[in-house]
């Protein structure tokens, strides 16, 4: 199995809950698509050839402040678990790991991580820069992954055409390149049932959602990742605003929703809470949508402060680690299927029993009581 | 015919496989087909990529300018948009000149413009100083901006002293 420990933080900096807005949002993402000029895309290019390509942005990224200590992986030599567990830590998208059994890895791919960002290489495109932060926080996100940008594209000739901006192999991309996805828990909206009007308003908008893992993942947890749905005819700039703008409605909603839920139905939110909590302590076997459903209740809780002193950053560390290859990686050892949920219960009871040791007894009573 | 993996759903693909020289051939719904790893290219109808690609030769007879226009070959790459309308991606960057009158409307459909009003790719390194008339202090600044705005000290000392050199 890969070292993981030789990443900065493990490449999860995201989890911190350090950013602004944490009780709603669990991280941000910026990616830009980047093509290389001189060589053909994707589905065109031949092992040889992607070689080559991997070669020329190794040899780039090393003479960059951004990427100069990048930790490399090649990613199409990995076993299985270990693409699972980039995959997990969303270092690696779905098309890159392969992480079905028996998936197809795509000879010559590459993954470059430094600090709170990365580079896919070879993936739909040649190269796809990211940054993940911690919270809402785009600004920040933004300037880092254009940062890199700036220093890649003056050592790597990009395709970009004058009328079309930047080229991609899939022409929903071309333009800027540019998808800002917010990763926001919205369990009130679920709760009153509202979430569907306005996800709808959303797309008509020209934002689009998706599941935890981006593209063809299926939202659980009540954890949405919103993001603009075009990349072409608006700059950055306003593709960023435009996006900030509608998740900071979306957050006013979503507080509202609480709002009325603690109001109106008190004992019953109060109730499914600390069953979550419950659940999550003393269950023996707990499979992976259970668990993301349980941690949306108890993350609700805690934004509520119904239940007092659970970090949101061990929630969201239990988002990652309680995923099939994390819970194969802790034991150091590919899992039987129906070990996982045993497994994931166990190390669930683990984490929260040391929460609430490190946070003392009050930690499990609510804070009218007592 | 139903899907022989889950039985539930209607097959729509379906698969020859040789089992110790036996040769079966079973359907699969898009969903076990996916969950397997087969690309069916269903699934890619439901967007207005998917749309516009199954209208992409839809009238085609073969004897149609349509039908010869699907299979000229970009001059670069040699894909076609026959193979376009299969994988949904398109060969190299020439190709968006080859083919661009049907990459334009897909563009326009898709994006609501066919024009780039952001960031514009300023070349490598010798390009850009060459052509920026105060040889890329004003990139160079906006660069030192932006790394600091990222917290990126590190870039930030490095592009200052860049900056120091070239002024």
């Amino acid at each position: 199995m890969i070292d993981l420990s030789l990443l900065p933080d493990g490449g999860m900096a995201w989890l911190e809950a350090s950013g602004p807005g944490s009780h709603l949002v669990v991280s941000t993402r910026v990616r830009l698509a980047r093509n290389l000029d001189r060589h053909r895309f994707i589905t065109r290019t031949d092992p040889k050839e992607r070689e080559s390509i991997l070669a020329e942005v190794e040899g780039a990224a090393a003479a960059t402040a951004g990427l100069g200590r990048a930790v490399k992986f090649r990613v199409d030599r990995l076993d299985l678990v270990d693409r699972q567990l980039l995959h997990e830590r969303h270092l690696v998208s779905r098309e890159l790991a392969a992480p079905e059994t028996g998936g197809r890895v795509r000879p010559g791919s590459g993954l470059l991580v430094q600090d709170r960002a990365s580079v896919m290489v070879n993936e739909e495109d040649h190269l796809r820069l990211q940054a993940l932060r911690s919270g809402f926080a785009l600004e920040a996100t933004w300037a880092h992954v254009s940062t890199l940008d700036t220093e890649l594209g003056q050592r790597l000739a990009f395709a970009f055409h004058p009328e079309f901006g930047y080229l991609t192999s899939c022409p929903t991309n071309v333009g800027t390149g540019l998808r800002a996805s917010v990763l926001v828990h919205l369990p009130g909206l679920v709760l009153t049932k509202e979430i569907n009007k306005i996800l709808q308003g959303l797309t008509q908008v020209g934002l689009t959602f998706r599941g935890l893992y981006g593209e063809g993942s299926e939202v659980v947890g009540n954890l949405f990742q919103l993001s603009n749905q075009t990349t072409l005819g608006k700059t950055e700039r306003e593709l960023l605003d435009h996006l900030g703008k509608l998740v900071r409605q979306v957050m006013e909603y979503e507080e509202r929703a609480r709002q009325i839920l603690l109001r109106d139905a008190t004992a019953i939110l109060e109730d499914k809470v600390w069953r979550a909590f419950g659940l999550l302590r003393y269950a023996r076997t707990l499979s992976f949508e259970e668990t993301m459903n349980l941690l949306s209740g108890v993350r609700l809780g805690v934004g509520l402060g119904l239940i007092p002193s659970v970090g949101m950053y061990t929630l969201n560390k239990l988002l990652v680690f309680t995923q099939p290859a994390h819970l194969a990686a802790a034991q150091g050892r590919v899992l039987a299927d129906e070990e996982v949920p045993v497994r994931r219960a166990a190390y669930v009871r683990q984490v929260l029993e040391a929460e609430v040791g490190r946070r003392g007894p009050s930690a499990e009573s609510p804070p009218t009581q007592g | 015919m139903k899907c022989s993996a889950c039985g539930e759903r209607e097959g729509v693909v379906s698969l020859t496989q040789i089992v110790e020289g036996d040769v079966r051939t079973v359907s699969l719904c898009a969903k076990c087909a996916a969950e397997k790893g087969i690309e069916t290219g269903i699934g890619l109808a439901d967007t207005p990529l998917g749309g516009f690609l199954a209208a992409l030769g839809e009238s085609a007879d073969p004897d149609a300018p349509l039908a010869a226009a699907l299979e000229a070959g970009c001059p670069s790459c040699g894909a076609t948009l026959r193979d376009f309308r299969e994988t949904g991606r398109v060969g190299c960057a020439e190709c968006y000149r080859a083919f661009d009158a049907p990459l334009r409307e897909l563009l326009r459909r898709l994006h609501g413009s066919t024009h780039h009003t952001g960031t514009r790719y300023q070349g490598t390194e010798m390009a850009a100083v060459v052509s920026a008339p105060d040889g890329g202090a004003r990139e160079l600044r906006e660069q030192l901006r932006r790394a600091i705005d990222a917290e990126q000290f590190e870039l930030a000392a490095e592009l200052r002293d860049r900056l120091r050199e070239r002024e």
